[in-house]
Protein backbone atom coordinates (compact mmCIF):
# COMPACT_ATOMS: atom_id res chain seq x y z
CA UNK A 1 0.00 0.00 0.00
CA UNK A 2 1.33 3.47 -0.83
CA UNK A 3 2.46 5.33 2.29
CA UNK A 4 0.26 8.33 1.49
CA UNK A 5 -2.87 6.20 2.02
CA UNK A 6 -1.99 5.83 5.69
CA UNK A 7 -2.67 9.46 6.54
CA UNK A 8 -0.73 12.14 8.34
CA UNK A 9 -0.98 10.97 11.97
CA UNK A 10 0.25 7.45 11.26
CA UNK A 11 3.04 8.64 8.95
CA UNK A 12 4.19 11.27 11.42
CA UNK A 13 4.40 8.72 14.24
CA UNK A 14 6.29 6.25 12.09
CA UNK A 15 8.67 8.95 10.99
CA UNK A 16 9.29 10.06 14.54
CA UNK A 17 9.87 6.46 15.64
CA UNK A 18 12.22 5.96 12.69
CA UNK A 19 10.08 3.17 11.20
CA UNK A 20 10.16 5.15 7.95
CA UNK A 21 12.37 7.94 6.64
CA UNK A 22 11.41 11.30 5.19
CA UNK A 23 13.33 10.17 2.11
CA UNK A 24 10.86 7.28 1.71
CA UNK A 25 8.00 9.78 1.57
CA UNK A 26 9.79 12.03 -0.90
CA UNK A 27 10.80 9.00 -2.97
CA UNK A 28 7.17 7.92 -3.13
CA UNK A 29 6.11 11.39 -4.31
CA UNK A 30 8.64 11.55 -7.14
CA UNK A 31 8.22 7.91 -8.13
CA UNK A 32 4.50 8.53 -8.48
CA UNK A 33 5.05 11.79 -10.35
CA UNK A 34 7.40 10.13 -12.81
CA UNK A 35 4.89 7.33 -13.25
CA UNK A 36 1.68 9.30 -13.80
CA UNK A 37 2.29 13.03 -14.18
CA UNK A 38 3.15 12.78 -17.85
CA UNK A 39 -0.57 12.06 -18.27
CA UNK A 40 -2.15 13.84 -15.29
CA UNK A 41 -0.01 17.00 -15.68
CA UNK A 42 -0.71 18.32 -12.19
CA UNK A 43 2.71 19.96 -11.76
CA UNK A 44 4.16 23.02 -13.48
CA UNK A 45 7.48 23.08 -11.60
CA UNK A 46 9.19 20.34 -9.60
CA UNK A 47 11.41 21.02 -6.60
CA UNK A 48 13.11 17.62 -6.71
CA UNK A 49 16.70 18.41 -5.78
CA UNK A 50 15.83 20.66 -2.84
CA UNK A 51 13.10 18.27 -1.65
CA UNK A 52 15.49 15.31 -1.60
CA UNK A 53 18.15 17.23 0.30
CA UNK A 54 15.60 18.53 2.85
CA UNK A 55 14.44 14.95 3.41
CA UNK A 56 18.02 13.79 3.86
CA UNK A 57 18.67 16.52 6.42
CA UNK A 58 15.55 15.50 8.36
CA UNK A 59 16.63 11.85 8.31
CA UNK A 60 20.00 12.84 9.74
CA UNK A 61 18.71 15.24 12.38
CA UNK A 62 15.35 13.70 13.29
CA UNK A 63 11.94 15.40 13.48
CA UNK A 64 10.27 17.30 16.28
CA UNK A 65 7.18 15.46 17.51
CA UNK A 66 5.10 18.62 17.86
CA UNK A 67 5.69 19.56 14.21
CA UNK A 68 3.32 17.02 12.73
CA UNK A 69 3.95 18.18 9.16
CA UNK A 70 7.70 17.42 9.38
CA UNK A 71 8.87 15.45 6.39
CA UNK A 72 5.46 15.39 4.74
CA UNK A 73 5.42 15.95 0.95
CA UNK A 74 3.22 18.91 0.06
CA UNK A 75 2.24 20.49 -3.26
CA UNK A 76 1.76 24.26 -3.55
CA UNK A 77 -0.63 25.97 -5.95
CA UNK A 78 1.31 28.16 -8.34
CA UNK A 79 -0.32 31.41 -7.20
CA UNK A 80 1.45 31.21 -3.82
CA UNK A 81 4.88 32.80 -3.90
CA UNK A 82 7.77 30.50 -3.01
CA UNK A 83 11.19 32.01 -2.46
CA UNK A 84 13.59 30.90 -5.17
CA UNK A 85 10.99 28.60 -6.75
CA UNK A 86 9.34 29.93 -9.90
CA UNK A 87 5.75 31.15 -9.41
CA UNK A 88 3.79 31.69 -12.62
CA UNK A 89 0.06 31.74 -11.81
CA UNK A 90 -0.07 29.58 -14.96
CA UNK A 91 0.34 32.79 -16.97
CA UNK A 92 2.85 33.77 -19.65
CA UNK A 93 3.12 37.20 -18.08
CA UNK A 94 4.79 35.64 -15.01
CA UNK A 95 6.57 32.77 -16.75
CA UNK A 96 9.97 33.99 -15.52
CA UNK A 97 8.94 35.25 -12.06
CA UNK A 98 11.32 34.28 -9.25
CA UNK A 99 9.77 35.34 -5.91
CA UNK A 100 11.86 37.07 -3.26
CA UNK A 101 9.91 35.75 -0.28
CA UNK A 102 7.56 32.98 0.85
CA UNK A 103 3.81 33.48 1.21
CA UNK A 104 2.77 33.19 4.88
CA UNK A 105 1.04 29.84 4.24
CA UNK A 106 4.21 28.51 2.60
CA UNK A 107 6.37 29.88 5.40
CA UNK A 108 4.14 28.16 7.97
CA UNK A 109 4.35 24.70 6.41
CA UNK A 110 8.10 25.17 5.86
CA UNK A 111 8.58 26.12 9.51
CA UNK A 112 7.15 22.71 10.40
CA UNK A 113 9.54 21.22 7.83
CA UNK A 114 6.94 19.95 5.41
CA UNK A 115 8.71 19.28 2.10
CA UNK A 116 7.66 21.22 -0.99
CA UNK A 117 7.47 18.79 -3.91
CA UNK A 118 6.58 21.37 -6.53
CA UNK A 119 4.18 23.99 -7.86
CA UNK A 120 0.78 22.95 -9.09
CA UNK A 121 -1.13 23.87 -12.22
CA UNK A 122 -4.22 26.06 -12.06
CA UNK A 123 -6.45 28.21 -14.21
CA UNK A 124 -4.55 31.34 -15.22
CA UNK A 125 -4.61 33.73 -12.23
CA UNK A 126 -7.17 31.32 -10.71
CA UNK A 127 -9.80 32.43 -13.24
CA UNK A 128 -11.63 29.32 -14.35
CA UNK A 129 -13.37 26.17 -13.20
CA UNK A 130 -11.48 23.50 -15.15
CA UNK A 131 -7.72 24.31 -15.19
CA UNK A 132 -8.13 24.64 -18.98
CA UNK A 133 -7.24 28.35 -18.91
CA UNK A 134 -3.69 27.53 -17.75
CA UNK A 135 -1.20 28.90 -20.27
CA UNK A 136 1.07 25.90 -19.89
CA UNK A 137 -0.80 22.59 -19.57
CA UNK A 138 -4.22 21.02 -19.24
CA UNK A 139 -4.40 18.96 -16.07
CA UNK A 140 -6.42 15.74 -16.39
CA UNK A 141 -8.78 14.23 -13.87
CA UNK A 142 -7.05 11.13 -12.40
CA UNK A 143 -10.42 9.32 -12.46
CA UNK A 144 -10.84 9.80 -16.19
CA UNK A 145 -8.16 11.46 -18.28
CA UNK A 146 -10.74 12.79 -20.74
CA UNK A 147 -12.28 14.89 -18.01
CA UNK A 148 -11.26 18.09 -16.25
CA UNK A 149 -10.00 18.01 -12.65
CA UNK A 150 -12.04 21.15 -11.94
CA UNK A 151 -10.49 24.48 -11.13
CA UNK A 152 -8.96 26.69 -10.42
CA UNK A 153 -6.94 24.53 -7.98
CA UNK A 154 -7.14 21.62 -10.44
CA UNK A 155 -3.47 20.71 -10.13
CA UNK A 156 -3.70 20.62 -6.33
CA UNK A 157 -6.74 18.32 -6.27
CA UNK A 158 -5.44 16.06 -9.07
CA UNK A 159 -2.01 15.67 -7.41
CA UNK A 160 -3.61 14.58 -4.12
CA UNK A 161 -6.06 12.21 -5.84
CA UNK A 162 -3.28 10.68 -7.96
CA UNK A 163 -1.12 10.06 -4.88
CA UNK A 164 1.68 12.38 -6.06
CA UNK A 165 1.73 14.28 -2.75
CA UNK A 166 0.25 13.62 0.68
CA UNK A 167 -1.60 16.93 0.53
CA UNK A 168 -1.65 20.31 -1.17
CA UNK A 169 -2.56 23.95 -0.70
CA UNK A 170 -5.12 25.66 -2.89
CA UNK A 171 -7.01 28.93 -3.03
CA UNK A 172 -10.76 29.49 -3.30
CA UNK A 173 -12.33 32.68 -4.65
CA UNK A 174 -15.61 31.22 -5.96
CA UNK A 175 -15.18 27.49 -5.37
CA UNK A 176 -11.60 26.90 -6.54
CA UNK A 177 -10.72 24.54 -3.67
CA UNK A 178 -14.09 22.81 -3.24
CA UNK A 179 -15.09 22.21 -6.88
CA UNK A 180 -11.82 20.47 -7.90
CA UNK A 181 -11.86 18.54 -4.62
CA UNK A 182 -15.36 17.32 -5.50
CA UNK A 183 -14.34 16.42 -9.07
CA UNK A 184 -11.24 14.51 -7.93
CA UNK A 185 -12.73 12.77 -4.87
CA UNK A 186 -10.65 14.50 -2.19
CA UNK A 187 -11.33 16.75 0.82
CA UNK A 188 -11.06 20.53 0.36
CA UNK A 189 -11.70 23.31 2.88
CA UNK A 190 -12.42 26.95 2.08
CA UNK A 191 -11.89 28.61 5.47
CA UNK A 192 -13.67 31.70 6.78
CA UNK A 193 -12.43 34.89 5.11
CA UNK A 194 -9.57 36.11 7.30
CA UNK A 195 -8.89 32.71 8.89
CA UNK A 196 -5.74 32.25 6.77
CA UNK A 197 -3.33 35.00 5.75
CA UNK A 198 -3.41 36.08 2.11
CA UNK A 199 0.11 37.52 2.26
CA UNK A 200 2.03 36.19 -0.71
CA UNK A 201 -1.00 34.89 -2.62
CA UNK A 202 -1.16 36.56 -6.01
CA UNK A 203 -4.39 38.52 -5.57
CA UNK A 204 -7.39 37.77 -7.78
CA UNK A 205 -10.40 39.18 -5.86
CA UNK A 206 -9.17 40.44 -2.52
CA UNK A 207 -12.52 40.46 -0.70
CA UNK A 208 -13.17 36.79 -1.67
CA UNK A 209 -9.78 35.02 -1.91
CA UNK A 210 -8.89 32.52 0.79
CA UNK A 211 -6.27 29.76 0.95
CA UNK A 212 -6.99 26.30 2.31
CA UNK A 213 -5.96 22.63 2.45
CA UNK A 214 -6.71 19.82 -0.02
CA UNK A 215 -6.17 16.36 1.49
CA UNK A 216 -7.18 12.72 1.26
CA UNK A 217 -8.96 12.69 4.64
CA UNK A 218 -10.84 15.05 6.93
CA UNK A 219 -8.31 14.45 9.71
CA UNK A 220 -5.35 15.45 7.51
CA UNK A 221 -7.31 18.51 6.47
CA UNK A 222 -7.89 19.55 10.08
CA UNK A 223 -4.18 19.34 10.85
CA UNK A 224 -3.15 21.23 7.75
CA UNK A 225 -5.62 24.06 8.39
CA UNK A 226 -4.41 24.38 11.97
CA UNK A 227 -0.87 24.73 10.61
CA UNK A 228 -1.64 27.52 8.13
CA UNK A 229 -4.35 29.52 9.98
CA UNK A 230 -3.96 32.57 12.18
CA UNK A 231 -3.37 36.28 12.46
CA UNK A 232 -0.54 37.64 10.32
CA UNK A 233 0.97 41.08 10.67
CA UNK A 234 1.56 41.10 6.93
CA UNK A 235 -2.19 40.81 6.17
CA UNK A 236 -4.39 43.34 7.92
CA UNK A 237 -7.50 41.40 6.85
CA UNK A 238 -6.34 38.26 8.67
CA UNK A 239 -8.51 37.73 11.73
CA UNK A 240 -7.38 38.07 15.34
CA UNK A 241 -9.24 34.91 16.37
CA UNK A 242 -7.44 32.05 18.18
CA UNK A 243 -6.76 28.94 16.08
CA UNK A 244 -8.36 25.83 17.63
CA UNK A 245 -6.82 22.37 17.62
CA UNK A 246 -9.32 21.21 15.01
CA UNK A 247 -8.35 17.54 15.26
CA UNK A 248 -9.68 17.50 18.83
CA UNK A 249 -13.15 17.99 17.33
CA UNK A 250 -13.06 14.70 15.44
CA UNK A 251 -15.10 12.79 17.99
CA UNK A 252 -17.58 11.15 15.67
CA UNK A 253 -20.41 12.61 17.76
CA UNK A 254 -22.96 14.71 15.88
CA UNK A 255 -25.99 13.80 17.99
CA UNK A 256 -28.42 16.72 17.94
CA UNK A 257 -26.54 18.70 15.29
CA UNK A 258 -29.07 20.88 13.47
CA UNK A 259 -28.55 20.48 9.73
CA UNK A 260 -30.22 22.66 7.09
CA UNK A 261 -30.71 21.52 3.51
CA UNK A 262 -31.48 24.45 1.18
CA UNK A 263 -34.15 23.50 -1.33
CA UNK A 264 -32.33 25.63 -3.94
CA UNK A 265 -29.31 23.31 -3.66
CA UNK A 266 -31.32 20.25 -4.70
CA UNK A 267 -33.45 22.01 -7.29
CA UNK A 268 -33.36 22.67 -11.03
CA UNK A 269 -29.99 22.48 -12.74
CA UNK A 270 -28.59 19.85 -10.37
CA UNK A 271 -27.87 16.47 -11.92
CA UNK A 272 -30.12 13.64 -10.70
CA UNK A 273 -27.12 11.38 -10.03
CA UNK A 274 -25.65 14.07 -7.77
CA UNK A 275 -28.94 14.64 -5.95
CA UNK A 276 -29.21 10.90 -5.24
CA UNK A 277 -25.78 10.72 -3.62
CA UNK A 278 -26.43 13.84 -1.56
CA UNK A 279 -29.78 12.53 -0.30
CA UNK A 280 -28.10 9.29 0.76
CA UNK A 281 -25.41 11.28 2.58
CA UNK A 282 -28.04 13.36 4.37
CA UNK A 283 -29.79 10.17 5.53
CA UNK A 284 -26.44 9.01 6.84
CA UNK A 285 -26.10 12.21 8.89
CA UNK A 286 -29.63 11.68 10.22
CA UNK A 287 -28.80 8.13 11.24
CA UNK A 288 -25.91 9.58 13.24
CA UNK A 289 -28.33 11.74 15.22
CA UNK A 290 -28.37 14.96 13.20
CA UNK A 291 -31.69 16.79 12.97
CA UNK A 292 -32.34 17.69 9.33
CA UNK A 293 -34.66 20.46 8.05
CA UNK A 294 -35.32 21.90 4.64
CA UNK A 295 -34.65 25.64 4.41
CA UNK A 296 -34.52 28.31 1.74
CA UNK A 297 -31.67 30.58 0.61
CA UNK A 298 -33.91 32.68 -1.64
CA UNK A 299 -31.18 34.84 -3.21
CA UNK A 300 -29.01 31.89 -4.29
CA UNK A 301 -29.70 32.35 -7.98
CA UNK A 302 -28.32 35.88 -7.90
CA UNK A 303 -24.97 34.80 -6.50
CA UNK A 304 -23.30 33.93 -9.82
CA UNK A 305 -24.07 37.25 -11.58
CA UNK A 306 -23.17 39.26 -8.45
CA UNK A 307 -19.94 37.30 -8.12
CA UNK A 308 -18.82 37.88 -11.70
CA UNK A 309 -19.27 41.62 -11.32
CA UNK A 310 -17.52 41.81 -7.94
CA UNK A 311 -14.69 39.35 -8.63
CA UNK A 312 -13.97 40.78 -12.09
CA UNK A 313 -13.99 44.34 -10.76
CA UNK A 314 -11.50 43.48 -8.04
CA UNK A 315 -9.42 41.50 -10.53
CA UNK A 316 -9.26 44.40 -12.97
CA UNK A 317 -7.69 46.51 -10.23
CA UNK A 318 -5.41 43.78 -8.85
CA UNK A 319 -4.07 42.79 -12.26
CA UNK A 320 -3.19 46.38 -13.15
CA UNK A 321 0.19 45.70 -11.52
CA UNK A 322 1.18 43.38 -14.36
CA UNK A 323 2.49 46.00 -16.74
CA UNK A 324 5.94 44.72 -17.67
CA UNK A 325 7.74 47.30 -15.52
CA UNK A 326 8.98 45.69 -12.29
CA UNK A 327 8.55 41.97 -12.97
CA UNK A 328 7.12 39.55 -15.48
CA UNK A 329 7.50 39.57 -19.22
CA UNK A 330 7.95 42.91 -21.01
CA UNK A 331 7.19 43.39 -24.70
CA UNK A 332 9.76 45.55 -26.45
CA UNK A 333 8.54 48.88 -27.87
CA UNK A 334 9.75 52.47 -27.64
CA UNK A 335 6.54 53.89 -26.24
CA UNK A 336 5.54 53.44 -22.59
CA UNK A 337 1.77 53.06 -23.09
CA UNK A 338 2.36 50.70 -26.01
CA UNK A 339 4.73 48.72 -23.79
CA UNK A 340 2.00 48.30 -21.17
CA UNK A 341 -0.59 47.29 -23.74
CA UNK A 342 1.64 44.92 -25.65
CA UNK A 343 3.04 43.24 -22.51
CA UNK A 344 -0.44 42.69 -21.11
CA UNK A 345 -2.06 41.63 -24.38
CA UNK A 346 0.68 39.11 -25.12
CA UNK A 347 1.01 38.00 -21.50
CA UNK A 348 -2.62 37.36 -20.50
CA UNK A 349 -4.90 34.67 -21.91
CA UNK A 350 -8.48 35.17 -23.11
CA UNK A 351 -10.34 34.39 -19.86
CA UNK A 352 -8.16 36.80 -17.88
CA UNK A 353 -8.67 39.50 -20.51
CA UNK A 354 -12.42 38.88 -20.52
CA UNK A 355 -12.60 39.40 -16.76
CA UNK A 356 -10.34 42.46 -16.78
CA UNK A 357 -12.59 43.93 -19.48
CA UNK A 358 -15.79 43.12 -17.57
CA UNK A 359 -14.36 44.54 -14.34
CA UNK A 360 -13.02 47.68 -15.99
CA UNK A 361 -16.41 48.23 -17.61
CA UNK A 362 -18.32 47.65 -14.34
CA UNK A 363 -16.10 50.15 -12.51
CA UNK A 364 -16.05 52.75 -15.26
CA UNK A 365 -17.66 56.13 -14.91
CA UNK A 366 -21.42 56.00 -15.42
CA UNK A 367 -21.72 52.25 -14.83
CA UNK A 368 -20.37 51.89 -11.28
CA UNK A 369 -23.71 52.25 -9.48
CA UNK A 370 -25.65 50.11 -11.96
CA UNK A 371 -23.28 47.14 -11.77
CA UNK A 372 -20.69 47.20 -8.99
CA UNK A 373 -22.74 48.85 -6.25
CA UNK A 374 -25.79 46.80 -7.18
CA UNK A 375 -23.77 43.59 -6.95
CA UNK A 376 -22.39 44.58 -3.53
CA UNK A 377 -25.96 45.21 -2.33
CA UNK A 378 -27.03 41.78 -3.58
CA UNK A 379 -24.04 40.38 -1.72
CA UNK A 380 -25.57 41.75 1.48
CA UNK A 381 -28.86 39.94 0.73
CA UNK A 382 -27.00 36.66 0.14
CA UNK A 383 -25.08 37.07 3.38
CA UNK A 384 -28.34 37.75 5.24
CA UNK A 385 -29.89 34.56 3.80
CA UNK A 386 -27.13 32.56 5.49
CA UNK A 387 -27.38 34.52 8.76
CA UNK A 388 -31.09 33.72 8.96
CA UNK A 389 -30.51 29.98 8.49
CA UNK A 390 -27.69 29.94 11.05
CA UNK A 391 -30.00 31.39 13.71
CA UNK A 392 -31.58 27.95 13.99
CA UNK A 393 -29.06 25.59 12.42
CA UNK A 394 -25.44 24.59 12.96
CA UNK A 395 -24.65 23.49 9.45
CA UNK A 396 -25.88 23.71 5.86
CA UNK A 397 -25.50 20.64 3.65
CA UNK A 398 -25.83 20.16 -0.10
CA UNK A 399 -23.84 19.25 -3.20
CA UNK A 400 -20.57 21.01 -4.05
CA UNK A 401 -21.21 21.00 -7.79
CA UNK A 402 -24.26 20.53 -10.04
CA UNK A 403 -22.60 17.66 -11.96
CA UNK A 404 -19.59 15.36 -11.67
CA UNK A 405 -16.47 16.29 -13.69
CA UNK A 406 -17.24 17.36 -17.25
CA UNK A 407 -15.19 16.59 -20.35
CA UNK A 408 -12.18 18.61 -21.42
CA UNK A 409 -13.29 21.13 -24.04
CA UNK A 410 -16.99 20.77 -23.20
CA UNK A 411 -17.52 24.24 -21.67
CA UNK A 412 -14.41 26.22 -22.51
CA UNK A 413 -15.95 28.21 -25.38
CA UNK A 414 -19.03 29.16 -23.41
CA UNK A 415 -18.15 31.41 -20.46
CA UNK A 416 -21.69 31.52 -19.02
CA UNK A 417 -22.07 27.72 -18.86
CA UNK A 418 -18.65 27.51 -17.25
CA UNK A 419 -19.60 30.17 -14.69
CA UNK A 420 -22.86 28.36 -13.84
CA UNK A 421 -20.80 25.40 -12.63
CA UNK A 422 -19.94 27.44 -9.53
CA UNK A 423 -23.51 28.26 -8.46
CA UNK A 424 -23.31 26.16 -5.28
CA UNK A 425 -19.88 27.34 -4.15
CA UNK A 426 -19.95 31.07 -4.95
CA UNK A 427 -22.53 32.15 -2.30
CA UNK A 428 -20.13 30.96 0.42
CA UNK A 429 -17.34 33.26 -0.80
CA UNK A 430 -19.70 36.22 -1.07
CA UNK A 431 -20.75 35.66 2.56
CA UNK A 432 -17.17 35.04 3.73
CA UNK A 433 -18.13 31.83 5.57
CA UNK A 434 -16.32 28.46 5.66
CA UNK A 435 -17.25 25.35 3.68
CA UNK A 436 -15.76 21.92 3.11
CA UNK A 437 -16.23 19.47 0.25
CA UNK A 438 -15.73 15.78 0.85
CA UNK A 439 -16.40 12.70 -1.28
CA UNK A 440 -19.80 11.03 -0.86
CA UNK A 441 -19.55 8.29 -3.47
CA UNK A 442 -19.32 7.76 -7.20
CA UNK A 443 -21.86 8.54 -9.92
CA UNK A 444 -21.07 6.88 -13.24
CA UNK A 445 -17.58 6.14 -11.95
CA UNK A 446 -16.89 9.78 -11.06
CA UNK A 447 -16.64 11.28 -7.56
CA UNK A 448 -19.47 13.39 -6.13
CA UNK A 449 -18.73 16.10 -3.55
CA UNK A 450 -20.79 16.73 -0.42
CA UNK A 451 -20.58 20.36 0.68
CA UNK A 452 -20.97 21.45 4.30
CA UNK A 453 -21.24 25.16 5.03
CA UNK A 454 -20.70 26.67 8.48
CA UNK A 455 -20.94 29.86 10.51
CA UNK A 456 -18.06 32.36 10.42
CA UNK A 457 -15.11 30.67 12.18
CA UNK A 458 -17.22 27.51 12.48
CA UNK A 459 -14.57 25.25 10.89
CA UNK A 460 -14.63 23.01 13.99
CA UNK A 461 -18.26 22.08 13.40
CA UNK A 462 -17.55 21.38 9.73
CA UNK A 463 -14.67 19.07 10.59
CA UNK A 464 -16.69 17.27 13.25
CA UNK A 465 -19.61 16.61 10.92
CA UNK A 466 -17.42 15.80 7.91
CA UNK A 467 -15.33 13.37 9.94
CA UNK A 468 -18.39 11.65 11.44
CA UNK A 469 -19.78 11.20 7.92
CA UNK A 470 -16.47 10.04 6.42
CA UNK A 471 -15.84 7.45 9.15
CA UNK A 472 -19.28 5.87 8.93
CA UNK A 473 -19.58 6.10 5.14
CA UNK A 474 -16.50 3.94 5.26
CA UNK A 475 -14.50 5.12 2.30
CA UNK A 476 -11.87 7.40 1.03
CA UNK A 477 -11.78 7.35 -2.73
CA UNK A 478 -8.78 6.25 -4.73
CA UNK A 479 -8.83 6.25 -8.52
CA UNK A 480 -7.70 3.03 -10.17
CA UNK A 481 -4.02 3.14 -10.97
CA UNK A 482 -4.62 2.14 -14.56
CA UNK A 483 -6.93 5.10 -15.10
CA UNK A 484 -3.97 7.44 -14.90
CA UNK A 485 -1.97 6.07 -17.80
CA UNK A 486 -3.05 6.53 -21.38
CA UNK B 1 -30.86 45.38 -28.10
CA UNK B 2 -27.18 45.15 -27.46
CA UNK B 3 -25.96 46.59 -24.18
CA UNK B 4 -22.42 47.31 -25.25
CA UNK B 5 -21.02 48.19 -28.68
CA UNK B 6 -17.63 47.89 -30.32
CA UNK B 7 -16.72 51.51 -29.65
CA UNK B 8 -17.33 51.02 -25.92
CA UNK B 9 -15.28 47.83 -25.92
CA UNK B 10 -12.39 49.70 -27.56
CA UNK B 11 -12.70 52.46 -24.96
CA UNK B 12 -12.69 49.95 -22.06
CA UNK B 13 -9.73 48.12 -23.63
CA UNK B 14 -7.80 51.37 -23.64
CA UNK B 15 -8.66 51.99 -19.96
CA UNK B 16 -7.51 48.44 -19.14
CA UNK B 17 -4.30 48.88 -21.19
CA UNK B 18 -5.15 45.99 -23.48
CA UNK B 19 -5.08 45.95 -27.26
CA UNK B 20 -7.14 43.72 -29.50
CA UNK B 21 -7.43 42.92 -33.19
CA UNK B 22 -10.68 43.86 -34.94
CA UNK B 23 -11.76 40.26 -34.82
CA UNK B 24 -11.07 40.03 -31.08
CA UNK B 25 -13.06 43.22 -30.52
CA UNK B 26 -16.03 41.56 -32.25
CA UNK B 27 -15.78 38.43 -30.11
CA UNK B 28 -15.34 40.37 -26.89
CA UNK B 29 -18.27 42.63 -27.73
CA UNK B 30 -20.58 39.62 -28.11
CA UNK B 31 -19.25 37.84 -25.03
CA UNK B 32 -19.29 40.92 -22.79
CA UNK B 33 -22.78 41.74 -23.99
CA UNK B 34 -23.92 38.24 -22.97
CA UNK B 35 -22.23 38.46 -19.58
CA UNK B 36 -23.60 41.94 -18.86
CA UNK B 37 -27.04 40.75 -19.91
CA UNK B 38 -26.67 37.86 -17.49
CA UNK B 39 -25.64 40.29 -14.73
CA UNK B 40 -28.73 42.38 -15.37
CA UNK B 41 -30.77 39.66 -13.66
CA UNK B 42 -29.77 41.54 -10.54
CA UNK B 43 -32.07 44.36 -11.58
CA UNK B 44 -35.01 42.11 -10.70
CA UNK B 45 -34.11 42.66 -7.05
CA UNK B 46 -35.15 45.75 -5.15
CA UNK B 47 -32.01 46.86 -3.30
CA UNK B 48 -33.26 50.28 -2.24
CA UNK B 49 -31.76 51.07 1.16
CA UNK B 50 -29.60 47.91 1.32
CA UNK B 51 -26.03 48.58 2.48
CA UNK B 52 -23.44 47.28 0.03
CA UNK B 53 -21.10 44.65 1.56
CA UNK B 54 -17.54 45.76 0.97
CA UNK B 55 -16.07 43.52 3.62
CA UNK B 56 -17.47 40.41 5.26
CA UNK B 57 -15.79 40.72 8.66
CA UNK B 58 -16.25 43.50 11.19
CA UNK B 59 -13.16 45.48 10.35
CA UNK B 60 -11.16 47.86 12.44
CA UNK B 61 -8.03 49.86 11.74
CA UNK B 62 -4.85 47.94 12.31
CA UNK B 63 -2.25 50.32 13.75
CA UNK B 64 1.40 49.78 14.54
CA UNK B 65 4.30 51.92 15.65
CA UNK B 66 6.12 53.61 12.82
CA UNK B 67 9.42 51.81 13.23
CA UNK B 68 11.91 51.42 10.42
CA UNK B 69 12.65 47.77 9.72
CA UNK B 70 15.08 46.23 7.27
CA UNK B 71 13.59 45.85 3.82
CA UNK B 72 14.72 44.10 0.66
CA UNK B 73 18.16 45.09 -0.58
CA UNK B 74 17.88 47.12 -3.78
CA UNK B 75 19.73 44.53 -5.82
CA UNK B 76 17.27 41.84 -4.81
CA UNK B 77 14.22 44.05 -5.30
CA UNK B 78 15.36 44.64 -8.88
CA UNK B 79 16.01 40.97 -9.59
CA UNK B 80 12.78 40.45 -11.54
CA UNK B 81 12.83 43.78 -13.41
CA UNK B 82 13.01 43.17 -17.17
CA UNK B 83 15.32 46.16 -17.65
CA UNK B 84 17.37 48.07 -15.11
CA UNK B 85 20.12 50.63 -15.01
CA UNK B 86 22.08 52.15 -12.13
CA UNK B 87 19.92 50.54 -9.48
CA UNK B 88 16.64 51.63 -11.03
CA UNK B 89 13.93 50.09 -13.17
CA UNK B 90 14.26 51.32 -16.73
CA UNK B 91 11.20 52.00 -18.93
CA UNK B 92 10.77 53.52 -22.40
CA UNK B 93 10.95 57.30 -22.68
CA UNK B 94 8.00 58.91 -20.88
CA UNK B 95 8.58 62.51 -22.02
CA UNK B 96 10.00 63.86 -25.24
CA UNK B 97 12.96 66.20 -24.94
CA UNK B 98 12.51 69.67 -26.50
Amino acid sequence: MPLFEEGLVSLSQKLHNKEIKASDLVDEAFARIHEVDGDVKAFLTLNEEAARSEAKALDENGTAEEAILSGMPIGIKDNMVTKGLKTTCASHILENYDPLYDATVVDKVKTQKAITIGKLNMDEFAMGSSTETSSFAITKNPWDLERVPGGSSGGSAAAVAAGEVLFALGTDTGGSIRQPSAFCGVVGMKPTYGRVSRYGLVAFASSLDQAGPITRTVEDNAYLLEAIAGLDRHDSTSADVPVPHYAAELTGDIEGLRVAVPKEYLGAGIDESVKGKIRTAIKQLESLGAIVDEVSLPHSKYAVPAYYIIASSEASANLARFDGVRYGVRAETNDLIEMYKKSRSEGFGDEVKRRIMLGTFALSSGYYDAYYKKAQQVRTLIKQDFEKVFQNHDLIVGPTTPTPAFKIGENIDDPLTMYANDLLTIPVNLAGIPAISLPCGLAGGLPVGLQMIGRPFGEETLYRAAHAYEQTAGFTLTPAKGAMNQ
Amino acid sequence: MSRINEEQVKYVADLARLSFTDEEIKTFTTQLDDIIGFAEQLNALDTEGIEPTTHVLDMYNVMRDDVVEPSLPREEALKNAPLQEEGQVKVPLIMEAD
